[in-house]
């Protein structure tokens, strides 16, 4: 029997076989695509409670001249080099562990697949792609010292303390 | 024993939980699985070569079978833990030195998980070098490979749920190695994770994922695996079953 012939009944007649699997194979492709997005946006959580990227390193003074200070709770260094106070991420840039300052080599090493650093961020050797990024750091309208982990400075930038 | 039994299949009660009835005759034994839920996916007949131990040095059961300690200790251990922070660490200690025989299911447990991973791959070189992938199998050994997979996947998702340094190092740097996935790499990992670093939401996310949603899958998996070594005329015992051809 044709397709186009199965329809005996006169309340309906343009209803077919293949118009009755068409608009079925078409609600299940829209509600398969409806599905897709509702299940990424589901998965996709919209508040997160995670740690604030700031930190409050407190007051500069804590960092005297020449010191490299780790805060391994929050993953970076405070580094108080010759041109000044800088914040420095210590996740390592290949799989995220965090580093170790090693002040009797004076290096960063990271101890999940050996990869070594500057204290400037700059890598010496190690899988690392990339150097240890430099974050952004500021000075409060009351003096303290605050890091940005989520901004990754492109150039260098230093805080300096006018005594 | 076997009277007493026997009576019991042939009251009506018996008849209407196993309808093959009993007997003696082929028919009745092949009826007897058939009808099963859980036996048909098993053949009706093996070849006594099937059951020899060079055949297949038993890895396939072995395989399954540590599966199934997996899932009777796994569940067990759930009634003890709190997939939550911190407390999901303290329960595993209390699992350690307060619950009775506690430590003996966690070490069950791991030991199980070790076992599998190492039966599997040795399952699948057996079954790679006896050549018993070769037609008519081929798709079963597709199906193997996704077992291969879940039994990773199961495992590095276990790997979170004592929310120990290993455990947070661990995920820390597999789901790194993820988000090196081109262009999506980022967002399967946020999306894994429930966030961008390895925190409640990720402990919460790979719960579920090892204790419900990897285990059904595998299981719809292994029943598939079990029915094809039916479909595909059993256990492959050498090239002797088929007259020195593969199967055709």
């Amino acid at each position: 029997m044709p397709a186009d012939v199965t329809n005996t009944g006169t309340a309906c007649p343009q209803c077919n076989r293949r118009r009755f699997t068409n608009l079925g194979l078409g609600s299940i492709a829209v509600a398969s695509v409806g599905s897709a997005i509702f299940g990424y946006e589901f998965l996709t959580p919209n508040v997160l409670y995670e740690p604030s990227p700031i930190v409050d390193a407190g007051r500069p003074e804590r960092y005297p001249a020449g010191s490299v200070t780790p805060d391994t709770q929050n993953g970076l260094y405070i580094v108080h080099g010759p041109e000044g106070i800088y914040a420095l991420s210590a996740v390592c840039t290949h799989l995220g562990c965090v580093t170790a300052w090693r002040p009797e080599l004076d290096l960063i090493a990271c101890p999940c697949h050996g990869s070594k650093f500057h204290i400037d961020g700059v890598k010496i050797e190690g899988p690392a792609p990339r150097p240890l990024p430099w974050l952004k750091a500021w000075l409060d309208d009351e003096g303290n010292l605050l890091v940005d982990r989520s901004e990754v400075l492109t150039r260098k930038q230093f805080v300096r303390v006018l005594a | 024993m076997n009277g007493i039994w026997s009576r019991i299949r042939h009251t009506r009660v018996g008849r209407s939980i196993f309808r093959s009835g009993g007997g003696d005759n082929n028919l009745h034994r092949s009826l007897a699985i058939q009808q099963n839920v859980f036996l048909h996916l098993a053949s009706v007949k093996i070849r006594r070569p099937a059951l020899d131990f060079g055949v297949t040095w038993y890895l396939g059961t072995l395989s399954a079978a540590s599966f199934a300690i997996l899932v009777i200790t796994g569940v067990l251990l759930m009634l003890y833990y709190h997939p939550s922070v911190p407390q999901a660490y303290a329960d595993m200690k209390d699992l350690q030195f307060v619950v009775s025989a506690g430590v003996f299911l966690r070490n069950l447990h791991r030991w199980a998980a070790h076992a599998m991973v190492v039966l599997v791959f040795a399952h699948m070189f057996k079954v790679f070098y006896r050549g018993a992938y070769r037609p008519p199998r081929e798709f079963n050994w597709v199906i193997g490979v996704m077992l291969l997979l879940l039994t990773l996947l199961l495992s590095y998702t276990g790997y979170l749920l004592p929310w120990d340094q290993l455990a947070f190092w661990a995920i820390t740097v597999g789901t790194n190695i993820l988000s090196a996935v081109p262009a999506m790499g980022a967002k399967i990992r946020f999306l894994m994770l429930g966030g961008h670093t390895v925190n409640a939401n990720a402990l919460l996310r790979f719960y579920v994922l090892h204790c419900v949603i990897l285990p059904l899958i595998a299981a719809v998996f292994l029943a598939v695996h079990f029915w094809r070594i039916r479909k595909d005329g059993g256990l492959y015992t050498g090239p002797q079953a088929t007259g020195g051809k593969p199967h055709e």
